[in-house]
């Protein structure tokens, strides 16, 4: 099977051969740094460029198609023209927060890339604590949220931003709940054994009905918690204008903006690797020749495919759903979610403990 | 009386002497919910209305004014501007007004291409709404699915109008030009095309969960509430009352033609919702019944170039999309009216705004106002 292990482990001899411990470290993290910058900015191009052509074709329409073939430069120029605009401060905004809460919000999104496996042997940190890594530092964001709402001394931010936190809080804990029934399964909070316990099988497929309720409400959990419609209360356009970054313009909107579609991306992925296996291919039981033939195809591209038809189901929701008031969006996750995922959790440790599941 | 500095003086809002834990906010009159310049000044409890405000003014010509200096034949074409969704039925209600008073005899002909144009501009008027409510609740493609249905209306009254928006197409004693030759055909297109697409919009925005569970007992106004604040149209409708000025003051020909007053008892935002998707039905059954027999003849009586109104007191009324519109003209006798004045539905329908919305969410606030319909240049003139 293609493995990019080959690469990373010759640069890694290769670095070894020539210079000190510490000196490696910091190649290598300087390597990390520049993929994982490059994966950013491409990613919020791509995400952009897609979102509006998914949109287009739902909604009878074309979408961009001017710059480049297909448009596909059309959210670079779009960049650039961010790049250039005025990154207004409004008085009586705290300046300091002001300008920190875009970045904390980018840093957090950032983070959330470390432990994501984008392909067999390509993996910045395989920490052992991964799952709960994700779900403390994914909690995290919320906090640039609120200082955004509340620097820009503005009512409508206040707003979102207090919407914002009482949603991302809320939910994540069903988001939770369902990562932990994986976590039961495997044994592990490793991401690496969560991906090689899936072998034989994607969890989605292994682990019965209780699985697939936990992947659902996962689902709906993850888009909650990016603040994507139909739970887009934080932005709500034409209830509280743009929500917690209304004052927001230039790059530092664009950043919040970014940090938006990456964070789409990170749930999606963990999404992938926690019920769909992740880079590993789709493999049936005893059909050798079948799981033959997935194998050639390299890992990196089943996690992307993966990925990308996660993303394709949450721009999906977003263009068909109309958008759920305050309190029904907290009644939704109170009432229904989280008791259902109480009670599937049960069940899926009784499945664990008897070894029901294939 | 007051003096001028106390009408000029702002108004107090954003004032910091509310009471404990509110917060005033101005929706508007930019703002991506209120479709125009309203201005709402809104005192919340966290997430909670306590009081809505509207604030009146920004669009605002004095048409009823302009209107004074203009001839029975000109001040026809201002009024496109008022409800500009119900162009023609505004036109519409004019010219009726002009007819009764010197008592013009409308021919057949152009009776039946009236009613057909005012059915066709609801129709094109709730497809608007219809998008836009969606969008206020926060599901975007509705809007071109609503648009994909209007452009159709829109090409059908650019081919025999010549206008798109602002007709101008009725005139005191019948209609401008006779219809297009391909207009029949095209209307009857129109018919196949909407009768095709209209389960789509159930299917999409109608059945969806999410859309019942915002619209169902939200934005409530009982039948004595409705009557007392003056609403009309499809908001009184909705809340039960009969009001329906085709069926209680039958005008030209709906006397003739065969249709089904659209009522619906519950209130709530969701009954004045579907008492518009059914009215687009009821339009379409209106339009079909008279499209094949329009009857040959002029399509204008012959009026004098200018014309004068008798000394007196004249009014009409009319249902357009939004509701009751009425026109009163005051004449001297003269070429020019003395005053005039329009009863707008737009205006007595945002009145009960307040009334609806106090004590449930910011989300419902849109909502509502949503299934208001309004268009503010008919609420402020």
């Amino acid at each position: 099977m293609f493995s990019l292990q080959g690469i990373t482990s010759g640069i890694q001899s290769f670095l070894h051969a020539r210079f000190s411990a510490s000196g490696v470290l910091i190649f290598e993290s300087l390597i990390v740094i520049l993929l994982a910058t490059t994966l950013f900015a491409l990613l919020g191009l791509v995400l952009v460029w897609m979102e509006r052509k998914v949109a287009a074709q739902m909604q009878i329409r074309l979408g961009p198609n001017r710059v480049g073939p297909m448009g596909i430069f059309q959210t670079s120029a779009d960049t650039l023209k961010l790049i250039l605009k005025e990154g207004l401060t409004p008085d009586g905004a705290d300046k300091l927060l002001f300008n920190l809460a875009p970045f904390v919000v980018m840093v957090v999104a950032m983070l959330l890339l470390a432990p994501i496996a984008f392909a067999k042997g390509f993996q910045v940190w395989d920490i052992n604590i991964g799952v709960l890594y994700i779900t403390a530092v994914s909690s995290l964001s919320v906090i640039g949220i609120l200082m955004a709402g509340w620097a820009s001394n503005n009512k409508y931010s206040l707003l979102g931003a207090m919407r914002s936190g009482a949603q991302i809080v809320s939910y994540e804990l069903s988001a939770g709940l369902s990562i932990l029934t994986i976590v039961v399964l495997t044994g592990s909070l490793q991401l690496g054994d969560i991906i090689n316990a899936q072998q034989n099988g994607w969890w989605l497929f292994k682990g019965h009905i209780p699985v697939i309720i936990a992947f659902v409400i996962f689902i709906i959990a993850a888009t909650a918690e990016t603040n994507r419609a139909p739970f887009d209360m934080a932005e709500a356009e034409s209830e509280l204008t743009a929500g917690f970054h209304t004052e927001y313009s230039g790059m530092k909107f664009a950043l919040f903006f970014l940090a938006e579609y990456i964070n789409i991306f990170i749930v999606c992925a963990i999404a992938a690797t926690l019920f769909l296996g992740g880079w590993m291919p789709l493999h049936i039981g005893n059909w050798q020749g079948f799981n033959h033939l997935m194998d050639y195809i390299p890992s990196s591209i089943w996690f992307f495919a993966k990925t990308f038809a996660l993303i394709f189901l949450i721009m999906w929701f977003r263009w068909t759903f109309p958008r759920l008031r305050v309190d029904q969006l907290l009644n939704l996750e109170w009432k229904y979610l989280l008791p259902i995922s109480l009670f599937n959790l049960l069940l899926v440790t009784v499945i664990a403990i008897l070894g029901w599941h294939f | 009386m007051y003096s001028q500095t106390e009408i000029l003086k702002e108004p107090e809002i954003n004032s910091s002497n509310s009471a404990e834990g509110e917060l005033v906010i101005n929706i508007g009159p930019q703002h991506p919910a209120t479709h125009g310049v309203l201005h709402l000044v809104v005192t919340l409890n966290g997430e909670t209305v306590k009081k809505v405000e509207p604030h009146l003014g920004y669009i605002h010509r004095s048409i009823e004014k302009m209107c004074e200096s203009l001839s029975y034949r000109q001040f026809i074409y201002v009024t496109s501007r008022m409800d500009y969704l119900s162009a023609h039925v505004n036109n519409h209600a004019c010219a009726m007004t002009v007819e009764k008073a010197m008592q013009i005899e409308v021919p057949t002909r152009a009776q039946y291409i009236r009613v057909i144009m005012d059915e066709l501009t609801r129709i094109a008027s709730h497809e608007l709404w219809w998008g836009a409510l969606a969008m206020d609740l926060g599901a975007f493609t509705p809007f071109f699915y609503a648009f994909r249905e209007r452009e159709t209306i829109n090409d059908i009254m650019e081919q025999t109008c010549g206008a798109r928006l602002t007709m101008n197409y009725m005139v005191p004693g019948g209609v401008m030009a006779d219809i297009h030759p391909s207009f029949q055909q095209k209307v009857k297109d129109f018919i196949k095309l909407f009768k095709s697409n209209i389960d789509e919009y159930d299917e999409l925005v109608t059945g969806s969960v999410i859309f019942q569970s915002r619209m169902k007992g939200v934005g409530c106004l009982s039948k004595e509430d409705a009557i007392s604040y003056g609403c009309t149209g499809p908001v009184a409708r909705g809340s039960g009352v009969h009001c329906d000025i085709r069926k209680i003051y039958p005008y030209e020909i709906y006397k003739q033609v065969e249709f089904n007053e659209i009522i619906e008892t519950a209130g709530d935002s969701f009954s004045r919702y579907l008492v518009r998707i059914k009215e687009m039905k009821e339009s379409i059954k209106i339009i079909e019944q008279l499209i094949d027999n329009i009857p040959e003849g002029d399509y204008q009586a012959k009026t004098k170039a200018v014309l004068k109104l008798p000394k007196g007191e004249f009014y009409t009324r009319v249902e357009t999309a939004r509701g009751e519109l009425g026109v009163y003209i005051v004449s001297e006798g003269g070429t020019t009216p003395y005053r005039i004045k329009f009863r707008s539905p737009g205006f007595s329908n945002l009145s009960a705004l307040d009334h609806m919305v106090r004590g449930s969410k910011i989300g419902d606030l849109m909502a509502t106002m949503g299934t208001l319909d309004l268009v503010i240049p008919d609420i402020d003139r």
